[in-house]
């Protein structure tokens, strides 16, 4: 059951920490109806990392999903790099969403059929979210790569900065096989080449190009992690740490 | 021309492809974004029923908006966009004109004095009878 238990955690990892990322935008964002998008996006992306780790917490005894999400050392987490990077300027956060967002649906659109029935559930579940998530990250990202030279050099820009940890979420596993042969989950050599085959196209629409070298980042899937997780899991878990000391709300 | 969803069931309605679509829509520097109207379907074969605005360079992002300002809390088979400009009104000042709508006098214009139930009962009684017989 480990297998299915590391893919899980990997999923929730990634949907908390990028939601939790996304959530800085809120009222922040560039015009009002973006701020809300972004936030309401932010807020599915925290109720998809809960449902798995319920999950976690039914079928495999783990710890109840507010103290597994919150209490947690950044060795334990493992979410790829890209999630926990900070938001920077819209342009960089409206990447990210785009290159995470397609991974997520494409995952969860393999897992639809999976074997392991709790996850097929779940990706029925929140098919429809995903779908408008993508569709935000594509008008975004067409839009942006098309307008002006500025808008255009700034979406380059980001994906430049951003491609190698986007690559960083196909991080190879040491349970692939057996999710594979288990038919829990096609592996994420798959899903890579689905991904691409997704993006490139309108990635191309959008006028921009993929960078030709690449190294994808690996380690946070096996909890190594950039210096930015821990201070934002210090922050994530802030409020509730008050409370073991003696704070009251 | 916009990219429509197909089949187009009602004519009168331009059904956005929103995947499919990109038109570029300049907004030039200190121009500011179009207002467009919304209005809300609970449920198929429902009335659209306006419930606000949002602001947006083209139909496209107003969909995207609209969705998550006016859809995410209700329930919601869909959604319209119209842009605020393609709107046509009275003026306040002929508000008289409306006055005498609800006048007792012309409650012959309700159609609640029609009895109706009372023939339909029959009709209903006569066609079961029918059926019955064969």
């Amino acid at each position: 059951m480990e297998h299915i238990k590391n893919l899980i955690l990997r999923m929730a990892d990634d949907e908390l920490i990028i939601g939790h990322r996304s959530s800085e935008w809120t009222g922040i964002g560039p015009i009002l109806e973006e701020d809300i998008a972004f936030s309401s996006m932010a807020q599915d992306k925290i109720g998809h990392a809960l449902a798995n780790y319920t999950i976690l917490n039914k079928e495999f005894k783990m710890p109840e999903p507010d103290r597994f999400a919150f209490f947690r050392s950044e060795k334990e987490m493992l979410n790829c790099q890209l999630a926990e990077l900070p938001i920077g300027e819209y342009d960089f956060s409206l990447v990210r969403h785009f290159l995470f967002d397609h991974a997520d649906f494409i995952r969860y659109e393999m897992l639809s059929d999976s074997s392991f029935t709790p996850l097929a559930q779940l990706s029925k579940k929140i098919k429809g979210e995903l779908k408008y998530h993508v569709l935000h990250a594509d008008t975004w990202l067409t839009r942006l790569g098309n307008a002006t030279d500025e808008s255009h050099a700034r979406m380059q820009g980001s994906l430049n900065e951003i491609w190698n940890y986007a690559l960083g979420i196909f991080e190879p596993s040491d349970y692939d096989a057996q999710l594979i042969s288990d038919k829990v989950f096609e592996g994420e050599n798959v899903l890579r080449q689905k991904w691409m085959e997704k993006i490139s196209p309108i990635i191309e629409k959008a006028n921009l190009k993929i960078p030709t070298t690449s190294q994808p980042v690996y380690g946070g899937r096996k909890g190594y992690h950039t210096e930015h997780l821990q201070p934002l899991l210090n922050e994530m878990n802030e409020v509730i740490s008050s409370e073991a000391e003696g704070t009251e709300w | 021309m916009i990219p429509l969803k197909s089949p187009i069931l009602d004519p009168r309605i331009k059904r956005v492809d929103v995947e499919q679509t990109f038109n570029k829509t300049v907004v030039n520097e200190n121009e500011n974004w179009f207002s467009w109207e919304v209005f809300h379907q609970k449920k198929r074969g429902d009335q659209h029923i306006h419930v606000g605005i949002v602001h947006a360079p083209d139909e496209q992002l107003a969909l995207l908006f609209a969705k998550e300002q006016y859809g995410r809390r209700l329930l919601c088979a869909n959604i319209w966009v119209v842009k605020s400009s393609d709107i046509f009104t009275f003026s306040y000042d002929d508000q008289d004109m409306f006055d005498n709508a609800t006048a007792p006098e012309k409650q012959y214009r309700d159609a609640s004095g029609f009895k109706v139930m009372e023939k339909i009962n029959r009709y209903k009684k006569l066609k079961k009878e029918k059926s019955g017989t064969h």
